[in-house]
């Protein structure tokens, strides 16, 4: 291997548990355990699954301006989070496309905590320095914090033995936790569309706390390949695949991310990049937009698959695919000509050179099950 | 049952006593690729040799299987059709492919037996 690959605090954990590894984002990370994509993926559904996403970027910021200077990055209300809320945002260019989606927190003691993506955290923190820097103090905890996702149903019982304090959390709540001694922030959140929990834990406590967590009956280690399957049969958006620099908001369907408030006729519309772009597109409409799309025949159907209408004319191409295990049926998202993005339409993507009957279906493709309260 | 000869697309085959040859995946080949969610079996057709007679999905990706040597295909294995977990299951018996007539049943035997794939797979992971 040429180039130096990162670890993770967990990294002698993976190969202890006898992960396969691969490169991801510069990391060095598990892509499956000697369970299988299969039934890592089913047993978070069934039960709970634990997963190092260590790589992911975690950021603070400090000072009394941090939440309105945040708001000239992103189309979402920080202003009026609440503490101990978290939010979805994204941080958007002057063309209106997305450098980057985020998770935004609201501490209290005038602190935001950021999770980012790991392929773009330096490039971000670079964004957040640049635009930020002289508001309010900005720290990344890219080496001093580790950050673990316990997800499925039964996620809520197994964390709070260890804390009975975040079995009362609701969907998006967040709030700082003691954990075996450690200091940790705890989202009630996740990226599988169950529910479930996000710890951010300092970086010395991280293996202890994830065996603690494996030693459970219920919890069982999960790779990224499950980590794709789940996010993509709960119909959330992969950045670098569902949307980059060349999509909007708009049309990679996230408008429902954009605050109220936010939006052109909002109390503190625009002053995000790519504002004036964005609001064109909601009032005007957009060539394209992201959709889900389920083969009605079992060859799953690939990301950089062409879509076709009946005629055979490229109206557009596949994003995300692959198989579902809940779902026992492929399934992909792609961004298709608007005009045939409404639910049910008939298309067809190519695959090997043959066309797969695909159809526009809504998502998320299995039912989300965060716990609401 | 005669015994396995081997490519170094990890496909194995057998010849049977009717002169037909079975191919499928070695075990190495299903634990590198994963869970398998679907394969698409060749036609009933000729194929050179070297070309993408099926394709095996797995959970990560697709994977071509390569025609070992030029000939006919006369079956395949629909199992896999409903079932394509019997590639991962059992790669070198339910988990079969297709079964075709080589041009040259002599060619067979040139492939690399049990031996010389097992040095190929222990390449493999000490590279």
């Amino acid at each position: 291997m040429s180039e130096t690959l990162l670890k993770t605090p967990l990294h002698g954990l993976h190969l202890e548990l006898g992960a396969r590894m691969v490169p991801f984002a510069g990391y060095d990370m598990p892509v499956q355990y000697p369970l299988g994509v299969l039934k890592e993926h089913l047993h978070t559904r069934e039960q709970a699954g634990l997963f190092d996403v260590s790589h992911m970027g975690q950021i603070l910021l400090t000072g009394s301006a941090a939440a309105q200077a945040l708001e000239t990055l992103v189309p979402v209300d920080i202003v009026d989070l609440p503490v101990g809320m978290q939010r979805y945002a994204m941080f958007t260019a002057p063309n209106g496309g997305i450098l980057d989606d985020l998770m935004v927190a609201n501490l209290g003691n005038e602190q935001l905590f950021l999770v980012v993506n790991a392929a773009c955290k330096e490039q971000d923190l670079a964004h957040l320095r640049e635009h930020l820097g002289s508001r309010c103090e900005i720290q990344p905890l890219f080496e001093q914090r580790a950050l673990l996702a316990l997800q499925g149903p039964a996620a809520v019982k197994v964390l709070e033995r260890l804390a009975p304090e975040v079995a009362g959390m609701t969907f998006m709540q967040f709030r700082a936790v003691r954990l075996l001694d450690q200091d940790c922030y705890v989202s009630r959140s996740g990226y599988t569309g169950e529910d479930g929990y996000e710890i951010s834990v300092p970086a010395a406590g991280a293996e202890a706390l994830a065996r603690r967590l494996l030693a459970e009956p219920e919890v069982q280690a999960i790779g990224l390949g499950a980590r794709d399957s789940l996010r993509l049969e709960a119909g959330l958006c992969l950045y670098g695949h569902d949307m980059d620099t060349s999509t909007t908001p708009i049309e990679a369907s996230l408008l429902w991310a954009i605050s109220k408030v936010r939006r052109a006729d909002g109390a503190r519309a625009g002053g995000f990049p790519g504002a004036e772009v964005v609001f064109a597109q909601q009032q005007q409409g957009v060539a394209r937009k992201r959709v889900g799309l389920l083969p009605q025949e079992r060859t799953p159907v690939r990301e950089g698959a062409e879509i076709v209408d009946e005629a055979g004319t490229v109206i557009g191409s596949v994003c995300s695919g692959g198989f579902g295990p809940t779902l026992g049926a492929p399934l992909a998202m792609g961004y298709v000509d608007s005009q045939y993005s409404a639910l049910d339409t008939a298309l067809y993507a190519l695959v090997r050179g043959k066309r797969v009957a695909l159809k526009v279906s809504k998502m998320p493709f299995v039912a989300q099950r965060y716990y609401r309260g | 049952m005669s015994e396995l000869r081997f490519t170094e697309d990890h496909e194995w085959l057998r010849t049977e006593a009717d002169g037909s040859v079975t191919v499928g995946i070695t075990a190495f080949a299903q634990n590198a690729l994963g869970d398998v969610v679907y394969v698409q079996l060749p036609e009933l057709q000729r194929y050179e040799q070297g070309a993408e007679a099926s394709t095996v999905e797995s959970v990560k990706a697709a994977s071509g299987v390569y025609m070992p040597l030029t000939g006919e295909v006369v079956a395949v294995n629909q199992q896999l059709e409903g079932n394509p977990e019997l590639v991962n299951e059992d790669p070198l018996g339910e988990g079969w492919f297709f079964r075709f007539i080589p041009a040259d049943a002599d060619a067979v035997a040139a492939l690399l037996d049990q031996d010389a794939y097992d040095r190929l797979i222990k390449a493999n992971a000490d590279a």
